[in-house]
């Protein structure tokens, strides 16, 4: 009788046999799906994989280890190099905290930095790409054009930034920005992209040349002298709050000195 | 001052003409001759014997209403300016003025005319701007002076038709102001007309047919610039200057108010007479207003229509606001839950738009025309006045009033609540629910706030003349007690603090004689009177009468004799 095997296997035969199946199943799992994304990820150059590191430092909380969105953030793929620079340069993204809205501040990314990401997160799927600036020059405009830029501001934008864009509210404490000061560059990405609240205007709704028409009115009347204290743009309501408070505020101030002039006074 | 011209004394009716001047002894040399020469042919020593000599009190607050008076004045002297260039037409014209930001846009006459205005004529935007800043002064101060008549009770016989042609003025300046506003035809004035579009509309069974009627067609069509135009230039101020015309003959006819004070009386007006003083102060006073006009129209931009551009109906401006007198009907409008219409046969009853619009202007004119005949019949008051309230002596009117302001000052911030969620960075909807509960909250704490610190103040009032003036210098007393004397007040104070007319509640009168047989009396008291009136006046702090002071001085002579003196 033979003694009892104990030890019928070579004890790393278990493990072998596991890191087998897995390459067996890699092997066939490639060799079924050959995808884009497999030659994308070897041919990944230097900047998208610098872009994708920096990507699962800063924004991958939020939008997931491969952009594909969570429940704190929305997916990145298809939303294109232009989105992520708009976000990035104005410094809306990465959030400060969450809210209805992020709101613009300090950027403190380099532009190398968020060129990486940009490139990373385009090649998640094809979307807008960060536009070179002839596409939104418009310093060889007419005086026409950038008038007819006007109309087209007014038509499709001051319902929300308002006429001399200094911005407005939205629902639920969500707003439009002022225009004022913003790069033209980061005009034509919002206006592509559709950030947060915004609208997406496509090439086919407004081209580029309507586009630097709109920016160049922008820019233009931000050049315009400004004619007096302008009360913040605001129109009607800081103007009614000027005529009480100046105004009649004032002259009763003067009133007073007036009727205190006299020996029968009250 | 020079001396009215000896006339022979007037005989009774019928006038003779006064031939006596020119054919009788040549007239003593007390006139300068050109003010001669014009009695002469006018009469204008009687009438400057009446008029240089009629009496007005000093106040701040009397100074209200000629700012309103002033700033029409500018209002006429620059509108006539602003005339000369514009044109009142909304036929469709290339731009091609001097803002390179509009050029070769199309645009109504109206707006391409507003823009020569501003940017072509000289001194145009000056101009144009110390009249929209006048306008915005000519309704605030006409309502500062009616809160100041409110507040005073300076609406109390025999003065409620002044205050009804003052309400009228109010009206008709809203309808100035905004009739005004709407003529440049830019996209925010444009907005506005919408808005009035909408209101007309609301109007249940004939808004359809009203619109058409004021627009001509459908909104916006071509006419209503011109038609604003008429209305703006020649029917509303000609409807002004016949009012405030009324409403200055009457204070003449009346003789000014005045607040309380020794030597004042229901009789009497003390204070400086027209020349040389009250000219002086009055003309400086026009002079000063014209130019803080002209300092605000210099420094501060108002209504830039040309970034607003001109008016399309499929165009339109986040933070579209109303100029302020209307701020608060549109936040009214703001407020309301939309959505909320009936349907009656074949019309529609659009309820959030007819109520907040329509029906909150409708009925703050009427509360503020019926106010001084409920409050005559709730005081059972038919008495003449003349001396004015201080605001704490009608404790209830001053917290109705107040309570009334805090209402109109909750819609008013709601119409810019898409200013204050932007500014103060807070949610646009949190502002409006909040609001939406503010605007019925507010006012009943305005109310008993406002009415507790009157009868607090009337409360200070009596104690003060019935114990004196709190000297400040506490005295220990050997015992080891501390007390602080009390420095009688001067006679003009208690005269002052006391010479208000105690009301009474009123008693519901018997509705039926001792036969039981009904009453038929005019002047009866219902039994809802009574309780309002009860509610009105009932909760008045007494003023101190004649035995209570007289008992109180007894009591000082009595208990001070140990304290010093010297020190109160």
């Amino acid at each position: 009788m033979r003694p009892p095997r104990t030890r019928r296997r070579h004890r790393a035969a278990r493990p072998a046999a596991l890191v087998l199946a897995l390459i067996l199943f890699g092997s066939l799992y490639a060799a079924f799906v050959p995808s884009t994304q497999v030659a994308a990820d070897t041919g990944m150059s230097g900047q998208v994989a610098e872009g994708k590191a920096l990507y699962q430092v800063t924004c991958s909380s939020c939008h997931g280890l491969n952009g594909e969105g969570t429940s704190q953030g929305p997916t990145l793929v298809g939303v294109g190099a232009a989105a992520v620079d708009f976000q990035m340069s104005t410094g809306r993204m990465p959030m400060a905290r969450p809210g209805m809205q992020a709101p613009s501040r300090v950027n403190t990314y380099t532009a190398e930095e968020i060129a990486a990401i940009s490139a990373y997160v385009a090649s998640l799927g094809p979307g807008p790409a960060v536009p070179n600036s002839s596409q939104y020059d418009y310093s060889t405009l007419t005086e026409e054009e950038i008038a007819r830029g006007g109309e087209m501001f007014r038509t499709n934008c001051s319902a929300c930034h308002q006429a001399a864009g200094v911005g407005g509210a939205l629902p639920n404490g969500k707003y439009a920005p002022p225009l004022t000061g913003v790069e033209p560059l980061h005009i034509y990405e919002a206006m592509r992209t559709g950030p947060q609240q915004m609208p997406v205007f496509s090439e086919g709704a407004i081209p580029d040349e309507d586009v630097a028409a709109i920016i160049g009115y922008l820019k233009t009347m931000e050049e315009q002298p400004t004619l007096g204290f302008t009360l913040g743009g605001f129109g009607p309501v800081t103007e009614g709050l000027a005529v009480w408070v100046v105004g009649i505020g004032g002259l009763c101030l003067v009133a007073v000195w007036i009727a205190s002039r006299g020996a029968l006074k009250r | 001052m020079a001396r009215p011209a000896d006339v022979v004394p007037t005989p009774a009716a019928p006038e003779p003409r006064d031939t006596t001047g020119a054919s009788a002894a040549p007239p003593q040399r007390t006139m300068p001759r050109g003010t001669t020469w014009l009695d002469e042919r006018m009469g204008l020593a009687k009438i400057g014997k009446a008029g240089l000599r009629k009496v007005f009190p000093d106040h701040w607050s009397f100074l209200l209403g000629e700012i309103a008076l002033y700033s029409f004045i500018v209002l006429l002297i620059t509108g006539i300016f602003l005339t000369i260039w514009f044109r009142p037409s909304m036929a469709e014209i290339e731009y091609t003025g001097t803002y390179e930001l509009m050029r070769g846009r199309h645009v109504s006459e109206a707006f391409a005319s507003a823009l020569d205005i501003s940017f072509d004529v000289r001194g145009g935007l000056l101009v144009r701007q110390i009249h929209h800043w006048a306008a915005l002064l000519f309704v605030a101060a006409i309502t500062a002076h009616m809160l100041r008549v409110f507040f005073t009770g300076a609406f109390r016989k025999p003065r409620e038709i002044n205050w009804l042609i003052g309400v009228g003025l109010m009206a008709t300046s809203l309808i100035a102001g905004f009739s005004g506003y709407s003529l440049p035809d830019d996209l925010l004035s444009g907005t506005g007309l919408r808005f009035v579009d909408g209101l007309i509309r609301s109007i249940p069974v004939v808004g359809t047919w009203l619109e058409f009627f004021v627009f001509g067609g459908q909104f916006p069509g071509e006419l209503l610039i011109s038609r604003l135009y008429m209305v703006h230039i020649l029917l509303v101020p000609a409807v002004i200057l016949g009012l405030i015309s009324a409403h200055l003959a009457l204070v003449v006819y009346h003789k000014h108010t005045q607040f309380p004070g020794p030597g004042r009386t229901e009789a009497n007006v003390v204070g400086y007479p027209l020349f040389p003083v009250y000219m002086a102060k009055a003309g400086g006073f026009f002079f000063i207003v014209f130019g803080a006009l002209i300092l605000m129209a210099a420094t501060m931009s108002i209504n830039q229509v040309w970034l607003y551009g001109p008016y399309n109906p499929a165009a339109v401006t986040a933070g579209s606001q109303p100029d302020w007198y209307m701020g608060w009907l549109e936040g009214a409008l703001r407020l309301i839950p939309p959505g909320w219409e009936s349907h009656w046969g074949n019309t529609t009853w659009t309820w959030s738009v007819f109520l907040p619009g329509v029906g909150l202007m409708g009925l703050l004119f009427t509360v503020l025309a019926l106010w001084p005949f409920v409050e005559a019949k709730l005081l059972g008051d038919t008495s003449e006045h003349h001396l004015l309230d201080r605001p704490r002596n009608a404790p209830t009117r001053t917290a109705l009033g107040v309570a009334g302001m805090t209402c109109y000052g909750m819609f008013w911030l709601n119409g810019a609540n898409d200013i204050i969620a932007t500014q103060f960075n807070v949610s646009l909807n949190a502002v409006t629910m909040s609001i939406r509960v503010l605007v019925f909250v507010m006012p009943v704490i305005a109310f008993f706030v406002t009415k507790r610190i009157c009868l607090s103040l009337q409360r200070a009032d009596r104690e003060r003349v019935l114990h004196g003036s709190e000297s400040g210098v506490l005295v220990r007393d050997p015992a080891g007690g501390y007390a602080e004397g009390h420095a009688p007040i001067s006679q003009g104070e208690a005269f002052t603090l006391t010479q208000h007319k105690q009301y009474e509640p009123l008693e519901a009168s018997e509705t039926e004689d001792e036969h039981g047989v009904r009453r038929r009396d005019p002047n009866a008291v219902s039994g809802f009177t009574a309780r309002m009136s009860r509610w009105f006046v009932g909760d008045d702090v007494r003023k101190p009468t004649a035995a209570e002071l007289e008992e109180a001085h007894h009591h000082e002579d009595a208990s001070d004799d140990d304290m010093p003196r010297q020190l109160v």
